[in-house]
């Protein structure tokens, strides 16, 4: 059987004309790294391909810089029999959409991506494809986002509701992408300093190094002793709720900014106050109306349950199925 | 209607106990009282009777978002509340439409859906959604289908009157009880600071709930200072017999008249002014017969007299709460149970439960370990002094149950479960060997934690055999110990048993699936049933 341009194998999304993977799931030669999220970009390629912008923030994750090849956007560049280019994904700052060009057609790649602005990244750029592999986060037309500001200013209104009755407002979110992101939208609607967890350091530090405009930051670990955060803003990411570092604020209020967040149980559940709606994901119009955008005349859902999405496009008439790029390690499926 | 909605904004963002009540304070400070009265009777989980069914609602939501039915299925499934799926497929409502106040949404458009066609429901419901947003239709959507859980007590509800009202909020525990409708008159007189003697002769008193026993009986105190009764597994229920009327309300508050005849004609000996507190029982020649027996009587409205002769039911009386149209709750127990024995001796039809004679408490624990003979759970211990509470208050009552059943049984079906839940695999089905196959004899949702859960939930998805609309089959591997409270035998269940009450007690992960029981030991519980 035709096996096409790409295909699933134990190293993840893999490309015989180029000799290469996608976001490969284990150390592999050849490797195109869509960006940094840890479900993408794993250490241990001898080779790699990424976005410019994306490079210091990729090297922060899994390091060896002197592996990773800087690929302009829209740049063309040969592997094998292949002509692969790079679109900006609007996902995070430097995330990359791949085109694959060969003898048996066009293919569009998606590590993840959005359409909703975000003033940290290039936003997603359309290209032609034959085929389109969208990722599926958010697969389910329950999931719609509202407009950015809307969020934003729901976040400033309680954080000042907090500021208010004198407690802190701690933030959880992603510490890579989406909470520079908030940062950025902050600037110039708030006034800083807006403290900042450990682990969010660094890769603020590579965002601000790259000219990108955040509100103030200060860590939290240089904080008098003693300090009680009384209405300021902290940000942290999820795996710190519940920790005892949360100890230093006391009688806080909490919020989560993600596309979850749209779902009141998914709160509920993790016990958070507030929840944000803001995703660096598309939402279920988005993967709509870019599966139509790509013109692609075949779509194949990656990344999460991307059955309803697939079935959806199906009754439109674009031919579309699902696939799961993870069980292809399963042993049961080899 | 936006009042409202932003009240519930505010319960559900946050999980302080203050906040909320200080939340339900400012709303009931500052509603309107015909608004007010509707917020108290869903805060307090008083349901409207259902308008439109959810197959209607899903149909509509269909035509009003344009997706495919299945995908409206999906999602729901995904979401696990049907009103909150339904608001976050609709289309976005039109800006800028004025939002009715609470009462007049409920009594002037959907109360009158009863009376309504089809499809002018439909045309109803559909503009409702497209004139209300945010909160107000996700509220909207929860009235319709009738839950309305936002993570507040009736208890907190009644604490925030209280504050209001500036009474004592046990009064307004009893303001709150039996029927009433939700109108502005109402209101004003829950909050009223007067007494309660203008009340519905119906209306029955808060229910006093014990707590389970967790000490040392001697860490009780005096054995001599409290009264030992037995704990009958049946329905607990407020026999009421005032202005020559008799009412019969369950615990759960919900008026039983018509169901238990036999009961009703042994309450006309009782005199005007009389309520008492006690336990419905299937009974038969003084003895208790399984709690099988009174489910055939559950639900009945009106038993014929074929159910009425093979399913027997007795008010075993353990308290007194008025005796000659007077309030005793202030008064103790050991008062109490004098007016008890005095209203007992003019109604022969009425039991009196039995009270244990016990000198110290080293006698307890064997009489306790009697209790499956005796066909009780256990034991209650009351204490003499004790005045008859509102509610769950620790001190003074306390139940001693028997330790409950346990067995072993293997995980074979999983579903996503509900509300905070959803999107979970918290819905399990248990299954125990059948020669060689796996049968399942019970289902559970409670008693794992958070982490455990949300590791079974990893584990569900990557071990799926087969999918059955939202129910899930996977690979038979992981036992868990189940308690339960009892087996009674049931020919629609392929064991041929059905289980009461079974709960997780533990993921037993040092056994396999050949250590799991058998279902021939489990029917081994089954109780001999009468003919």
């Amino acid at each position: 059987m035709d096996k096409g341009v790409l295909y699933p194998d134990a190293g993840g999304l893999y490309c015989p004309a180029g000799d290469f993977w996608i976001d490969p799931l284990k150390p592999v030669p050849r490797a195109i790294i869509t960006h940094a999220h840890a479900d993408h970009a794993r250490a241990g390629n001898a080779e790699v391909f990424a976005a410019t912008p994306g490079i210091p923030v990729l090297d922060h994750r899994v390091g060896g810089a002197d592996t990773i090849a800087a690929c302009d956007y829209g740049q063309p560049f040969e592997l094998g029999a292949a002509r692969v280019t790079l679109f900006p994904a609007g996902h995070i700052l430097g995330s990359a959409t791949v085109r694959v060009e060969t003898d048996e057609g066009t293919w569009g790649v998606s590590g993840d991506f959005k359409r909703a602005p975000d003033p940290t990244c290039a936003p997603f750029e359309a290209f032609a494809c034959d085929t389109w592999l969208s990722e599926c986060t958010f697969g389910l037309p329950v999931y719609r986002w509202p407009d950015t500001s809307e969020v934003i200013e729901e976040i400033i209104d309680w954080w000042q509701g907090c500021r208010a009755q004198q407690r802190p407002a701690v933030l959880f979110c992603y510490a890579l992408g989406k909470a520079q992101r908030v940062l950025a939208e902050l600037h110039g609607r708030a006034e800083g300093p807006v403290w900042l967890h450990g682990a969010m350091l660094p890769l603020t530090h590579c965002y601000r190094a790259q000219g990108l405009e955040l509100i103030e930051t200060s860590p939290v670990s240089e904080a008098e002793k003693g300090y009680k955060f009384a209405g300021d803003l902290i940000m942290a990411p999820p795996s710190a709720a519940g920790s005892p570092w949360m100890r230093r604020f006391p009688k806080h209020g909490s919020g989560f900014v993600s596309g979850w967040m749209r779902i009141r149980g998914n709160r509920r559940r993790r016990g958070y106050d507030r929840g944000f709606v803001l995703s660096d994901h598309a939402d279920w119009p988005a993967l709509i109306r870019t599966a139509h955008d790509m013109g692609a005349k075949r779509v194949i859902t990656i990344h999460g349950n991307g059955e309803a999405l697939a079935g959806f496009l199906r009754d439109q008439g674009i031919d579309s199925e699902a696939w799961n790029l993870r069980q292809t390690l399963s042993p049961a499926s080899a | 209607m936006k009042r409202f909605a932003a009240l519930f904004d505010r319960l559900d963002r946050t999980t302080a106990t203050n906040a909320k009540l200080a939340a339900l304070v400012d709303y009931f400070r500052q509603a309107p009282a015909a608004d007010a009265a509707w917020a108290v009777r869903f805060l307090t989980g008083r349901r409207l009777k259902r308008l439109v069914n959810t197959r209607e609602l899903r149909e509509w939501t269909v035509a009003a978002s344009g997706l495919p039915a299945w995908l409206v299925e999906d999602s729901y499934e995904h979401v696990g509340d049907l009103a909150e799926t339904m608001h976050l497929l609709l289309p976005d409502a039109q800006k800028n439409k004025p939002s009715p106040a609470l009462h007049e949404l409920i009594e002037q458009q959907i109360q009158p859906l009863r009376q309504l066609d089809d499809e002018a429901r439909k045309q109803r419901v559909t503009e409702l959604w497209a004139s209300l947003s945010g909160t107000e239709r996700f509220l909207l959507n929860k009235i319709l289908t009738g839950g309305f859980r936002v993570g507040v007590s009736k208890r907190l509800v009644t604490r925030a009157l209280a504050e209001v009202a500036g009474v004592d909020s046990s009064l307004i525990a009893h303001r709150l009880m039996g029927r009433w409708q939700a109108t502005s008159e109402f209101f004003q007189r829950l909050i009223a600071p007067a007494s309660d003697d203008d009340l519905d002769q119906a209306t029955p008193y808060p229910f006093f709930l014990a707590s389970p026993l967790e000490d040392e009986l001697e860490a009780l105190g005096e054995a001599d200072e409290w009264q030992a009764e037995w704990k009958w597994d049946g329905i607990r229920a407020q026999l009421i017999r005032r202005g020559g009327q008799t009412f019969i309300w369950s615990r759960g508050e919900e008026l039983m008249d018509g169901r238990f005849p036999e009961i009703e004609a042994a309450a006309q000996a009782l005199p005007n002014g009389s309520v008492l507190d006690g336990e419905i029982m299937a009974w038969r020649d003084g003895q208790p017969l399984p709690f099988a027996v009174l489910q055939k009587r559950i639900g009945r409205k009106k038993p014929g007299p074929k159910t009425l002769q093979t399913a027997p039911v007795a008010f075993l009386a353990y308290d007194c709460l008025e005796h000659k149209a007077k309030d005793l709750r202030e008064q103790p127990l050991s008062e109490r149970v004098k007016a008890l024995d005095k209203v007992l001796a003019r109604a022969d039809g009425l039991h009196r439960s039995e009270i244990i004679a016990f000198d110290d408490w080293q006698a307890l624990p064997e009489l306790q370990a009697q209790s499956r003979e005796r066909g009780v759970e256990g034991i209650m211990l009351k204490r003499l002094a004790s005045p008859y509470q509102v509610g769950r208050k620790r001190g003074d009552w306390w139940k001693w149950k028997v330790e409950p059943y346990t067995f072993d049984g293997v995980l074979i079906y999983a579903q996503p479960g509900h509300g905070r839940r959803s999107g979970l695999f918290t819905d399990y089905t248990f299954a125990v060997h059948d020669g060689d196959e796996l049968v399942p004899v019970a289902k559970a949702y409670s008693g794992l934690n958070q982490a455990e859960i949300d590791r079974l939930d990893r584990w569900i998805r990557n071990h799926t055999r087969e999918r059955f609309g939202p129910v899930r089959s996977v690979e038979p591997v992981h036992v868990f110990e189940l308690a339960f409270e009892g087996i009674q035998p049931s020919p629609r269940h392929k064991s041929g048993i059905a289980m009461r009450f079974p709960r997780i007690h533990r993921w037993r992960e040092d056994l396999g699936v050949a250590d799991a029981d058998c279902l021939e030991d489990l029917k081994k519980l089954l109780p001999d049933l009468p003919r």
